[in-house]
């Protein structure tokens, strides 16, 4: 019973990481473009969170901190791919690689710190529900800023004008330009936003699910983000629910270990891996559905007046 | 204010101006970058510019450094101009090393010194097995080769950490995750004495021209180039999209298995969990900066090598981290791709546009025909 309460939680912690990059890669995709640096993006959050943790002692400053290094390196992306035309798959990989170096390059002297003591968080009388109580009430607060963001921005999309401008500009930049929105800055700022909820995952890595810093910590989650947003169809509840699989997936790895599963610990690793490839595999067979769902201008650069 | 316009052809010029302007603005960025760290900037430039090439011992090792990402960085530029997106280079390296270094444990002390192509010949397989699977999953099921690629150098690397971790650690190393030291016999043999570089440059070379020869003097290449640049043409054309993207994945995989069998069979002389260097990801960038051509990528790649080097001796000269380097090489892509821009765009200044009142009423328009003698 203990156990399985302690993997529910766990899964939902690690998914929120997941959730708040793909959330993230969502909105991006959604207007049509796709930032491939993910990666290089939470990376670089990640360090900057932390040394922010570190240096001011403040989890809120820290999340501000990575949101804000996530923005600003989506921003720079976002004039070189939205003004200047460049090739979003390119660029993005750029991102990637430099986001890599400069994370592996500012962190290296925070690679021995610690984090002030972390604090434990839970709803008081809720928490004490057996099963249900540990695994859904005793959350870092920012597990329920997921699930709110999710909902938030489904209502976003599908029940308000600025969604249905931003889907508008996803699926034919031409048809929105010609009714007079400025399709390159909305673009902007969904990369910028979107960058921003890299950054937010790249924090709460470093300050939340494991608090510490080690060159390349997130591992591949990025790129795992970036696959989920594909094989949820570019739903918001859609990617929840497939982060919080994730989650899961990662999160068997050491249940598996702890209860003494003879398999070597490296391929118990590999999970989260393949199972990214099983999905990404079964999801794409359909070729049509993939086409049906995805934003019809993603990756096509777009050149206002023709 | 400034605007871009659209060049009506491609501009030859910036097409081999913009990695060179690109170099040029990196070493603007990490001069300043060296001023923030407290370091006289013209001695690291030194260090990552001048140092790397100032000696035959200093050529030697450059020589060594560049022969993995030149040869990667080949079988990247067929894919890329196929626009297939293997990414996964890195994990074709680390199987490839795994294939070599399998080969190689199997050499007795009587083997003969041929052995060492059966080390790199395993070290092809390897590769091309890996990136195998990514075509396969493309092929059947449509499966983004980006991202399967991606998850595979993670998976690779497990694979390797399991092996040096287990079944083939070396009873006699100490209990450090390492293979056995590969005998002469698997090595390849060194090109002069008392320097490190060995036939592995040749080998390099010759790709070179052998890429060289495929992309732009047969057929198979202008199909890969067409499919690249023109798919619903080469659909048109007949040329099969199905056997691009497997000749792509399974070249691109050979070479880097090559690579990763080469530093098996030269350098490294063992597998260690330090294997992966990110050769597969730099390659990336040496295939972009050297557009994507097999003599660019010449160029490139030894640009790259000194940016590596650089980066090593910055840590023993100048006391700054080693990650310095993949600094540099991501700020060198990103320079790239803006000016990369300056190829199909013009820079002009123009004053912004004012409201244009309607010249006259709509009119005239209906009175022309007048003149034209209807």
């Amino acid at each position: 019973m203990e156990a399985i309460a302690h993997l529910l939680h766990d899964t939902l912690n690690a998914g929120t990481v997941l959730a708040f990059a793909a959330l993230g890669m969502l909105i991006n995709e959604r207007s049509g473009v796709v930032n491939l640096g993910a990666e290089g993006m939470m990376l670089v959050a990640a360090i900057a969170g932390f040394a922010t943790g570190v240096h001011t002692g403040s989890d809120w400053l820290a999340f501000a901190a990575g949101a804000g290094a996530g923005a600003l390196l989506a921003a720079i992306f976002g004039v070189l791919v939205i003004w200047l035309n460049t090739n979003q798959y390119a660029t993005g990989l750029a991102l990637s690689l430099f986001g890599t170096g400069f994370s592996a390059f500012a962190g290296i002297k925070y690679t021995q710190e610690k984090l002030s003591e972390r604090p434990h968080f839970e709803i008081p009388g809720l928490a004490d529900l057996p099963l249900v109580g540990p695994a859904l009430f005793k959350q870092h607060p920012m597990v329920y800023a997921a699930i709110a963001l999710t909902v938030a921005l489904a209502w976003f999309l599908y029940r308000s004008r600025s969604g249905l401008v931003l889907r508008a500009v996803g699926e034919s930049p031409e048809s929105a330009h010609a009714l007079g929105y400025p399709v390159r800055r909305i673009r902007l700022l969904a990369v910028v936003i979107g960058g921003a909820l890299c950054g937010i995952s790249g924090a709460y890595l470093s300050v939340v699910y494991t608090p510490l810093w080690v060159e390349g910590m997130v591992a591949g989650k990025g790129w795992i983000a970036l696959a989920l947003t594909t094989f949820a169809t570019w739903r918001p509840a859609r990617v929840l629910l497939g982060a919080y699989l994730f989650g899961g997936v990662t999160m068997l790895e050491l249940f598996l270990q702890n209860q003494g599963v003879e398999v070597a610990s490296q391929f118990l690793s590999m999970l989260p891996y393949l199972a990214t490839i099983v999905v990404l595999v079964l999801i794409s067979r359909n070729a049509t559905f993939i086409r049906v769902n995805m934003p019809a201008s993603i990756g096509k650069p777009f050149f206002p007046g023709g | 204010m400034l605007k871009l316009e659209v060049r009506p052809q491609p501009s030859k010029l910036m097409s081999m101006a913009s990695p060179l302007l690109a170099l040029a603005v990196t070493v603007v960025l990490g001069t300043i970058l060296f001023a923030l760290l407290g370091k006289d900037p013209l001695r690291g430039l030194y260090i990552f510019l001048i140092e790397p090439v100032k000696s035959l011992y200093a050529l030697n090792e450059l020589a060594i450094k560049a022969t993995p990402l030149l040869l990667i960085a080949l079988g990247l530029a067929v894919c890329f101009r196929s626009n297939v997106w293997n990414i996964g280079a890195e994990g074709q390296y680390i199987l490839g090393a795994i294939f070599a270094s399998g080969v190689a444990m199997q050499a007795t002390p009587s083997t003969g010194g041929w052995f060492v192509i059966a080390v790199l010949l395993a070290g092809v397989v390897g590769g091309m097995l890996w990136a195998g699977i990514v075509a396969l999953l493309r092929d059947r099921f449509n499966a983004n080769e980006i991202l399967v690629s991606l998850m595979l150098v993670y998976v690779a690397g497990f694979v390797l950490n399991y092996l040096v971790y287990g079944p083939w650690k070396d009873p006699a190393g100490y209990n450090f995750p390492q293979t056995i030291t590969f005998l002469k016999s698997t090595q390849v043999p060194k090109l002069f004495t008392g320097f490190r570089v060995n036939a592995g440059v040749i080998v390099a070379l010759v790709a070179v021209l052998l890429f060289w020869v495929l992309l732009f003097r047969t057929y198979a290449g202008f199909q890969l180039q067409v499919g690249g640049l023109a798919p619903a043409a080469a659909r048109y054309a007949g040329f099969s999209s199905r056997r691009a993207l497997w000749t792509a994945l399974l070249l691109s995989g050979a070479m880097a298995g090559l690579a990763g069998g080469l530093e098996i069979a030269g350098p490294l002389g063992q597998l260690t969990p330090y294997v992966p260097a990110g050769y597969g990801f730099a390659a990336i960038i040496v295939a972009f900066v050297g557009r994507l051509h097999p003599v660019g990528i010449v160029f490139s790649a030894i640009l790259m090598s000194m940016f590596y080097i650089g980066g090593e001796l910055a840590q023993s000269r100048l006391g700054l981290p080693k990650s310095l380097t993949g600094v540099f090489q991501g700020l060198l892509l990103f320079t790239l791709l803006a000016a990369d821009t300056l190829i199909h765009y013009r820079v002009r200044w123009k004053s912004a546009p004012h409201a244009v009142a309607p010249a006259a009423p709509a009119t005239p328009v209906l009175g022309a025909p007048s003149q034209k003698g209807a």
